[in-house]
């Protein structure tokens, strides 16, 4: 077993808040320390440190971060400048993690655009928080004017010689709005639906310019990868599945919380050391959803000691995502939690492809009907193939994200769901026979 | 939609909004925000206009504001942009209210996470204070509603009240936290229970030097 993190290795030192926030603090803490040094290390060779890290993307998908930056024009004009979008629009059910960084620790995030918009040279950064973060939205812009107060942002940035803005732009509701295409519409004021891919948007994104969009651990993580080398990031966690990460533990364990760990710990030592155990203990565990509502879940006895990490997850059948961790002990009525994901899924399902407008609404009441047990048996396949059919049949993942939940259900709790129909058949029986 | 909101007579809502215009010192925010975007690209600043005018309607009627059409007519032609563009962003997302609510704007949220901790609990003891899902107590003060994931999960269940979080809830909590807000009196925001954010009740697992100083870890970088 691996040894576990230790303090200095952790990247958010002030997760929990219990320190300011501001830029005097953050100083203190290591931030914005010589950001001018690491931008002399010059754009090429951040993007290759960066890939050299083995950074993945930490908003769910896993891409090769340093990779994404690579794609960017590297000789881009005034009139079509590069931009970068930074994903804080954190709506996925069980994530909780970017909000941290922004409340308690913006200034590694606005050090880290800093750095990421220069290496992929981008003219400005647009960090697209979700609108519901109201306090966080707040700091994030008090911390902002900070920067630009310290001479840290703006023109010369940090001394840099490179001119870098960013802009704090809020949303208003709207989960679809975190992926990537939905947001690059939102900024331009639009209504948050999915573009079509291709053009990608590091070929024709915000304004019809080159953008990236990465997620708010993604970039905040970056200064530090910088000044402790890529190797040393990438000490941490397995092959392909490097670095720190954070978890964020909710549902039936003792002790919720938000907790930064190396990649690739077993899921029973994550919980154990950080989340107080399951609710009634370990044999009370019944499944797990891992990453995020858009992720299937897993049954207790796979996952105890799968490690968490993008491969472990994958290699279940379901995925690290966000890292959002959902714990769901043996009180769980498990029907009824997914389906009140599909009820998610059909709320946030942006209309414009048919399958998935259409298809979630439908999903969602016959879940319903499936946890009351008013069906029959046969509708679990129907059920299944119609999850199959809105799946990868949409612009945007989200059909995908609204289908893998029922299937995940479906996959490992069928005999529940017949129980019930076997149950409720049975007590129609009894009142004819009245 | 069955569960659309009645917004109210529009002859009505002209003759109250009609003249509807920002107030100095909302003006010159919406100039902030229309100041982050590129010239030729102020359209993208209709959703944070959008916000500005719903809370200006707040503090003209008291409540937490929604957007009369005669408002977002306004918004639209501020920034040269078609009323159906802005109308569509109005109502596509969920935090422009199309139709006038409370004082207070109570969101529990029901997704799963906050349903595993315990958001039925939350929900009846709204109901238990006389709140009814997607309606507004008789007196005006509170406008309930089951939102979406409200992205503090390792703090559910919660609600959002107007612009503040109330997390770690139980039944009795959220009884307690109505009647004060009914009754006019501060209320704590955050955790509910005796907790720092999301760090683990009882104190962290991880980076315990913290809670009493702004401690630097680099000096035990190798």
């Amino acid at each position: 077993m691996e040894v576990s993190l230790q303090d200095k290795d952790r990247i958010f030192t002030n997760l929990y808040g219990f320190q300011p926030w501001n830029l005097d603090a953050a100083k203190k803490r290591g931030c914005w320390d010589n950001t001018k040094k690491l931008l002399q290390i010059g754009a090429d060779d951040i993007i290759e440190t960066i890939k050299a890290s083995g950074l993945r993307g930490r908003g769910g998908a896993g891409f090769p971060t340093g990779m994404k930056w690579s794609f960017m024009p590297k000789n881009p004009t005034p009139e079509r400048p590069n931009f970068l979008v930074i994903n804080a629009d954190e709506s996925e059910p069980g994530s909780c993690k970017d909000r941290e960084i922004i409340r308690h620790d913006p200034h590694r995030l606005l050090e880290g655009a800093l750095i990421a918009g220069f290496a992929m040279r981008a003219r400005a950064a647009y960090i697209y928080i979700r609108g519901e973060f109201i306090y966080e939205a707040k700091v994030l812009q008090a911390a902002v004017e900070e920067a630009y107060a310290a001479g840290l942002l703006g023109k010369n940035a940090a001394k840099s010689g490179y001119d870098f803005d960013v802009f704090v732009h809020r949303g208003a509701g709207a989960y679809i709005c975190g992926e990537e295409t939905a947001m690059i519409e939102s900024l331009e004021g639009k209504k948050g639906q999915p573009r079509l891919k291709p053009p990608f948007p590091a070929g024709a994104g915000l304004y019809g310019c080159p953008t990236t969009v990465n997620n708010v651990e993604s970039i905040a993580v970056t200064p530090t990868i910088l000044r402790r080398g890529a190797d040393w990031f990438k000490s941490f966690g397995r092959e392909n599945n490097a670095g720190t990460k954070l978890f964020q533990i909710s549902g039936h364990v003792n002790k919720p919380c938000t907790v930064e760990e190396a990649m690739s710990i077993p899921f029973r030592e994550l919980i154990e050391k950080h989340a107080g155990g399951i609710r009634g203990g370990w044999d009370n565990l019944l499944a797990v959803i891992p990453g995020g509502s858009s992720v299937p879940l897993v049954p207790a006895k796979e996952i105890m000691d799968a490690p968490m990490d993008f491969d472990g997850l994958r290699a279940l059948g379901s995925g690290l995502g966000t890292a959002a961790v959902i714990v769901m002990d043996k009180s769980t009525d498990i029907v009824r939690a997914i389906s009140r994901l599909s009820y998610f899924y059909k709320h946030e399902s942006c209309g414009q492809c048919t399958p998935c407008r259409e298809g979630t609404g439908w999903m969602w009441r016959v879940m319903e009907r499936l946890r009351e047990g008013k069906a029959d048996v046969s509708e679990i396949d129907t059920l299944f193939e119609v999850t199959k059919q809105v799946e990868g049949h949409t612009i945007c993942a989200l059909g995908d994200a609204a289908a893998w939940p029922i299937q995940g259900l479906i996959r490992h709790f069928r005999p529940e769901i017949e129980r019930r129909i076997a149950e409720n058949k049975g007590g129609q029986m009894l009142e004819a026979a009245e | 939609m069955a569960d659309a909101v009645q917004i109210p007579d529009e002859a009505e809502v002209r003759a109250r909004w009609g003249n509807f215009a920002f107030t100095p010192e909302n003006m010159e925010k919406a100039r902030t925000i229309i100041g982050r975007y590129p010239e030729g690209r102020q359209a993208s600043a209709v959703m944070g206009l959008l916000d500005l005018a719903q809370r200006q309607v707040g503090a003209e009627t008291s409540t937490q504001g929604w957007l009369p059409v005669p408002v977002i007519e306004y918004v639209a032609a501020q920034l040269g942009m078609p009323y159906m563009r802005a109308y569509e962003v109005a109502t596509f997302y969920t935090m422009y209210n199309m139709a006038p609510v409370g004082k207070f704007h109570v969101q529990v949220c029901g997704t799963t996470p906050c349903m595993l901790r315990g958001s039925d609990d939350v929900l009846a003891a709204c109901k238990s204070k006389g709140l009814v899902k997607g309606g507004t107590t008789p007196d005006g003060l509170f406008t309930l509603n089951e939102v979406e994931c409200l992205g503090a999960c390792a703090n559910a269940p919660m609600v959002q009240i107007n612009d503040d979080n109330f997390e770690d809830l139980t039944f009795d909590s959220t009884v307690a936290l109505l009647e004060a807000l009914a009754a006019g009196k501060p209320v704590k925001v955050g955790p509910q229970i005796d907790r720092q954010t999301s760090c683990p009740e009882g104190g962290p697992s991880t980076l315990k030097a913290m809670v009493t100083e702004n401690h630097d870890y680099r000096g035990e970088w190798k």
